[in-house]
């Protein structure tokens, strides 16, 4: 028995590590590919973009595949992060010149402030079930992209002034500086975000879902994702562990934005919209739900797609759709996978048996 | 005055919504699954009925029947060809994500057909509006030709589930598919007519969206379906007069929403409503309340 349990400690420890592997790796052939100008400047724009789109994906995931709820409303999260980070590195500018302090200080207030909101959403949503919840959540990523573009808030001398009718109205002193400019958003945040950033902050996403899950904690998410009325028949208090699941995907979220939010030079809030949401969530369910290495690949290829697909210019969204719709019908039609099951089956046969 | 036509405009939206929000819970009824490209079917509807009027100077009757034929086959078959095969797949989220697929592919079809620009879409009702109280309420036709379109759908599909025996073989579909094909219903069958019965309903409602507000583009449908689906889950997902209800006060709230308080937070408002509405009856208004059992 503790055999076993050893071993299976093992494997998980492996596959935690082929992770983190994989995601080394990848940094080291950008790199290489980087300083021997094999990479192309179209490929360079996406690495950031696909850090925290991996990331927003990761903490998707953890909602989605680890705590068996379906949030269509991740989007919002990661908008709350990156304006809370983008305002406080704008107002920052001049008061911190130390730029990995304050890019630093931006990151955590992103993934506090999303952390935040994810708690007060959490608290009655989390109340609901399935669809029901899944609405709500889309309901709330609308409302915040609404609220982030009504409101204008500026600072000068006095302070903070803050206003929901238009820049005229903050009635700024001389030298006063306008940040949220209602539905232009913030624009002139700094450029800090580098790929080594990203990547760092990948890890440090992994490793905290990685350890989250293969916790008590993670556990006792999961059994309450199986068997919601046995979890609560042992004693487990269901909506801790659901709020621990959410709030900490929100502040990953947050960091996503974060990241997102330093890369760019202007930020809307209506990027943050349904369809971000939408397509964090293919990546979690064309990666695999609960797989956090699917996540990754997937968001790293869907995000690619589009732009290899670039030659094929007018129809690649297109194509995209249909690579999608037939990427979801091989993978999870069971006649395809009865197909699959019977014709390649002895190629597979070592993670067929693992499946079960 | 200006609150009776603003109660007007906004049962007419919400007679709108109220039909899209028809095919979402049918859809949803039967087959379980959220039917993201809905909203897409909508606008396929509008541009039919446009390129009916403008490219072969049909008559609006003629190019609204013939959107309705398109988006009815249409319908058929997205459900034949990307649904069915996922209908009985493990997880319920592949058969969301391949509407999502749907969703975006019809999108691109129509941007590649017909362009990105906007075109102006011609009111199909050519009636008189209607001036009340020596002319300081006007209520327009379309608006008019809405509800009342909106009024008989719901009366003709009430009828139809419940008098005819492929309405009540939805129903029983809707209840326990096992159980139904034991007893000889078609499943398939009876799917497959739901979503052509949806999809037609989307061609009416979006002839109906584009004439009261007639910009047309190929992402027109996307939010007006968001708001649909909402709709349905507000009046509880699953029942048809729930839809209805709840599409209708989803107009009203919005316009009133628009008018009162701000034109950038009316759909804030609505959400926000539409989540209190949730948290004191989580099933919606209309909704069956299943006790889970051990």
């Amino acid at each position: 028995m503790t055999v076993m349990i050893e071993k299976m400690k093992k494997k998980t420890r492996t596959n935690n590590l082929i992770n983190y592997a994989i995601v080394i790796a990848a940094f080291a052939v950008i790199q290489v590919m980087k300083s021997t100008g094999n990479l192309s400047s179209l490929l360079n724009g996406l690495l950031i973009p696909v850090c925290s789109y991996i990331i927003l994906a990761v903490s998707l995931n953890l909602v989605v595949g680890i705590s068996g709820e379906l949030s269509l409303g991740h989007a919002g999260f990661m908008s709350v992060g990156a304006f809370a980070s983008a305002f406080f590195s704008k107002s920052m500018l001049d008061a911190i010149p130390f730029v990995p302090l304050r890019f630093g200080l931006a990151i955590v207030i992103g993934a506090a402030a999303a952390g935040v909101i994810g708690v007060l959403i959490g608290i009655p949503v989390l109340r609901l079930r399935g669809d029901y919840l899944a609405i709500v959540t889309l309901a709330f990523g609308e409302i915040i992209k609404n609220v982030i573009t009504i409101f204008y808030i500026g600072i000068d001398g006095n302070g903070i002034h803050v206003s929901m009718k238009d820049k005229m109205s903050l009635h700024l002193e001389e030298g006063g500086n306008v940040i949220l400019n209602g539905p232009q958003g913030i624009s002139g945040t700094p450029k800090n975000a580098t790929f080594l950033v990203g990547v760092l902050l990948v890890l440090i996403t992994l490793f905290i879902v990685q350890n989250l899950i293969n916790s008590r904690d993670g556990r006792a998410i999961m059994s309450i994702r199986d068997n919601r009325i046995a979890a609560e028949s042992i004693g487990l208090n269901v909506t801790k562990y659901k709020l621990m699941a959410f709030t900490v995907s929100a502040a990953l979220a947050g960091v996503a934005g974060a990241l997102y939010a330093h890369n760019l030079s202007s930020l809307v809030a209506s990027k943050f919209d349904f369809n971000l949401s939408i397509l964090a969530l293919v990546f979690v369910v064309l990666g695999g739900i609960g797989s956090i290495r699917g996540s990754i690949i997937a968001a790293v290829v869907l995000t690619a797609l589009p732009e290899m697909l670039r030659f094929l210019s007018d129809y690649r969204m297109l194509i995209y759709a249909i690579v999608l719709i037939v990427m979801m019908l091989l993978n999870w039609s069971p006649k395809a996978l009865e197909l699959r099951e019977r014709y390649l089956g002895r190629f597979f046969k070592k993670t067929a048996k693992e499946g079960k | 005055m200006s609150f009776i036509s603003y109660l007007v405009n906004g049962i007419s939206l919400g007679s709108v919504y109220a039909i899209i929000a028809l095919g979402y819970t049918m859809v949803y009824g039967i087959a379980k699954m959220l039917n993201f490209a809905h909203g897409d079917v909508i606008m396929v509807g509008g541009y039919a009925a446009f390129t009916m009027m403008m490219s072969m100077n049909t008559s609006p009757l003629v190019a609204v029947l013939v959107s309705i034929v398109v988006c009815t086959v249409l319908g058929v078959l997205i459900e034949t060809i990307a649904y069915r095969p996922l209908l009985e797949a493990a997880s319920s989220l592949a058969v969301l994500i391949t509407a999502i697929g749907v969703s975006y592919f019809l999108q691109n079809i129509v941007l590649l057909t017909f362009g990105s620009s906007t075109k102006s879409f011609q009111s199909v009702v050519t009636l008189p509006n209607l001036k009340l109280a020596g002319g300081s309420l006007v209520i327009t036709s379309t608006a008019i030709v809405t509800i009342l379109a909106c009024i008989v759908i719901m009366i003709a599909l009430t009828l139809f589930i419940n008098k005819t025996k492929p309405g009540q073989a939805m129903l029983a579909v809707s209840e326990d598919k096992g159980a139904a094909q034991l007893m000889g219903i078609n499943v398939n069958g009876t799917i497959a007519l739901t979503f052509a019965i949806g999809s037609g309903l989307a061609a009416i409602a979006g002839v109906l969206l584009c004439s009261a507000y007639p910009a047309l583009t190929p992402y027109t449908g996307s939010m007006p379906g968001i708001k649909a689906f909402t709709a349905a889950v507000f009046g509880g997902i699953g029942s048809i007069p729930g839809a209805m209800v709840g599409g209708i006060l989803m107009g009203v709230i919005e316009i009133f929403a628009k008018a009162y308080i701000s034109t950038q937070l009316s759909d804030a408002i609505v959400f926000l409503i539409l989540i209190i509405v949730l948290l004191v009856k989580p099933t919606g208004l209309f909704g069956k309340n299943i006790q889970e059992k051990v």
